[in-house]
């Protein structure tokens, strides 16, 4: 940065879009021109619009840099930009009062940005941003100087594990995938976010697409692919938007298509848009889907890495996944390894919501502990409440209560206390919240968009929620919570995918802590944090 | 709606598409997945009129009947659930007098939706209309909203 420079970056993640970002940015180009500082400077002084910021709850946040210095504005509209131009920008004087304190600081101190180090920093619309900052190095270390053996060789060693929320190996899939022969092989991208209460890959894709398809491109290498889909979520057009612009950028400058980096390797991504199915998260349901049939999940009779799409191999990762290869490639397996535990190498991006002070867009390094999750990063309770649980891993996970606030965050200790990491949502609920609520929330949301191929999770969950309905309503049975726990079993382990295997978690996890307030509701009919309402059938 | 038809099967044709992403164009196009149109593509490409309904009735993003002219669509993602979602549908569906099974209201201006979740969790509860992302919104912010619009198109119809 040049003396007397200025920048100017608003957050246009998904909720800095809600919160006006774009008539921000308008304003600031407006009072800009209006100041005389576009003629004056020109192309020195300049608005970019950029990824997730992180703390969504002080949204709209708008970064001013100065000659290198930086300011950091919260809750701005559209009618404060005048004054922050004149003050600021022309007189040198930063609105104290209307810049971030120290919870944003504290926000950030246990936070770790390695997938979201772009994410906020460059305009996610501009391939030369993306390369400016090293972008598309690793693809071409990777294509020119690199044997397929070596990076899934990287990979393995970093230890990175599937951010999709099952966590196999991905170096492990890698090497499935370039250890069978085909002319033809498929790489996809899977950024079906399905899980409510989850923005991740919405974040990161908005925020970073060039960083998923150098993921893409050098998986492709790797397992001597020619052909990737980014399968995304229809309730994302704008993911859809900024992905497809990166992608045409990138065939523009040569980084897709034929020939890359003059190697002679070619790779084509085409985008294929969901419909709207929670099911087609899994990956066999996903790849029926771009086939453009009913989004249904098969027997894992094969690995999808002998066949998958079309009953080709082919290798499927979630979007935080190949947003962390880049990196990885760059700086190696074991400095990722190093940064998380022995057995959950790196980092894992959270969306932390719900009853906690400082919402938003978290990254840390696996092995934080949940506690400095919540209270350091999340700054503790709204409204000074009493922390209940936090739900992690949507509709497939669990609660985890205040006794193990403690436990470290990788995939084997949340499973241990009957929760999963998942793709990364975290609800925290307080003491306002009825867990059976929520258990019944979750249901409804399984049995709904449960696909109806196997009859374990079918019926299974319909019946599970006809039993959390009678116990929100003041008409259950004794031994209503024992038949939960059975059924609940039974569906685990007979149904046919993830979706159904995970299905009665959310309930199962809520008799396992909270069993006195499921007896409330059935011995007492009272629901000790006021939210059923109960009436006789 | 011919000339649409036309359209969507030169797209078919030239982006080697499938049933969903026919269905796609046509739910984009009309609003809503008209029978004629699925009848007029079963016909053209001959695959069973069944199959297209199949696919349309298991994705969430098709409708089977017309969207009325603003569509609300309130999130009920689980941090949206936690603070009351479902209360502001209860209030919402009865301020647009909306009977049990009906989405869209008799005089066609208002079609109430969910959406699992929108990812803007953090300035839940979230409710969108007509695509726009309105956060923290409260039941009395919402009401004030629909009486915008309602006068809007009141002053339209005049």
């Amino acid at each position: 940065m040049r003396q007397g420079d200025i920048k100017i970056k608003v957050c246009m993640g998904p909720s800095g879009i809600a919160s006006g970002g774009a008539d921000v940015i308008e304003a600031f180009k407006k009072e800009l021109n209006i100041a005389g500082i576009k003629a004056k400077i020109g192309d020195r002084c300049s608005v970019h619009k950029v990824g997730c910021l992180g703390l969504c709850a002080k949204d709209l946040l708008v970064e001013v840099i100065i000659d290198g210095k930086k300011s950091i504005y919260e809750n701005i509209k559209p009618n404060q930009v005048p004054r922050i131009v004149k003050e600021h920008i022309v007189k040198g004087n930063p609105l104290t009062r209307w810049t971030v304190g120290e919870e944003y600081y504290n926000f950030h101190r246990k936070q770790l940005r390695v997938v979201l180090s772009n994410c906020g920093e460059i305009d996610p619309e501009d391939i030369n941003a993306y390369i400016a900052v090293g972008g598309y190095e690793a693809a071409r270390r990777a294509l020119t100087s690199m044997s397929p053996e070596e990076i899934v060789e990287i990979v393995q060693d970093s230890g990175l594990r599937g951010r999709g929320g099952a966590g196999f190996p991905t170096g492990l899939k890698w090497e499935l995938g370039l250890k069978i022969a085909s002319d033809v092989k498929y790489v996809i991208c899977n950024g079906d976010e399905g899980d409510p209460g989850a923005f991740m890959d919405r974040a990161v894709m908005e925020g970073d697409p060039h960083s998923v398809i150098e993921g893409m491109i050098i998986c492709a290498r790797a397992v001597g692919s020619r052909e990737g889909y980014i399968y995304v979520r229809a309730e994302y057009p704008m993911a859809v938007k900024r992905l497809q612009i990166a992608i045409d950028q990138c065939y523009g400058a040569g980084l897709l298509g034929k020939n890359l980096f003059g190697t002679g390797f070619d790779f084509d991504i085409k985008i294929y848009q969901g419909a709207g199915a929670f099911v087609c998260g899994e990956a066999t349901a996903l790849m029926r889907s771009i086939e453009g049939k009913r989004g249904m999940p098969r027997p894992k009779i094969w690995r999808s890495s002998e066949k998958g799409l079309w009953d080709r191999p082919t290798v499927l990762n979630n979007v935080e996944t190949f947003a962390n290869i880049p990196k990885i490639i760059l700086r190696g397996g074991k400095w990722y390894r190093n940064l998380g535990t022995e057995k959950s190498g790196g980092t894992k991006v959270f969306s932390l919501t719900g009853k906690v002070k400082n919402s938003g867009l978290i990254e840390v390094p696996l092995g934080i502990s949940l506690r400095e999750i919540i209270y350091d990063i999340g700054g503790g309770i709204e409204g000074n409440r009493t922390f209940k649980a936090v739900q992690t891993g949507g509709p497939s996970g669990g609660c985890i209560p205040a006794e193990f606030l403690d436990i470290e965050v990788d995939y084997e200790s949340l499973a241990l206390v009957g929760s999963i990491m998942g793709s990364g949502g975290m609800v925290v609920l307080d003491e306002t919240d009825c867990m059976v609520d929520l258990a019944k929330f979750f249901l409804e949301f399984t049995e709904a968009e449960s696909c109806g191929k196997c009859i374990p999770c079918r019926i299974g969950t319909k019946r599970m929620l006809e039993i959390v309905n009678r116990i929100v309503s003041g008409n259950s049975k004794e031994g209503d919570i024992e038949l939960l726990e059975e059924l609940g079993q039974y569906i685990r382990a007979t149904s046919l995918c993830g979706l159904g295997m995970t299905a009665p978690n959310p309930v199962l996890s809520t008799i396992r802590y909270f069993r006195n307030e499921y007896e409330a509701h059935i011995k007492e009919k009272k629901c000790p944090a006021n939210i059923c309402k109960f009436k006789a059938i | 709606m011919e000339e649409a038809l036309k359209r969507i099967l030169q797209n078919y044709y030239n982006k080697k598409g499938n049933i969903v992403t026919i269905l796609q164009d046509i739910e984009n196009t009309f609003g809503y997945i008209p029978e004629e149109a699925v009848n007029w593509f079963s016909k053209k490409i001959n695959i069973p009129a069944s199959r297209f309904f199949g696919i349309a009735t298991f994705y969430g993003q098709f409708h089977l009947k017309p969207h009325g002219k603003n569509v609300i669509t309130v999130c009920t993602g689980t941090t949206c659930h936690v603070k009351g979602s479902k209360g502001l549908i209860s209030i919402l569906r009865k301020r647009l007098n909306l009977h049990d099974g009906e989405d869209t209201t008799r005089d066609g201006k208002f079609t109430i939706e969910h959406v699992a979740c929108e990812g803007t969790c953090s300035m839940a509860p979230v409710v969108l209309i007509n695509g726009k992302v309105y956060g923290k919104i409260s039941a009395n912010k919402l009401s004030k909203k629909i009486k915008i619009i309602e006068k809007k198109s009141d002053d339209e119809a005049r």
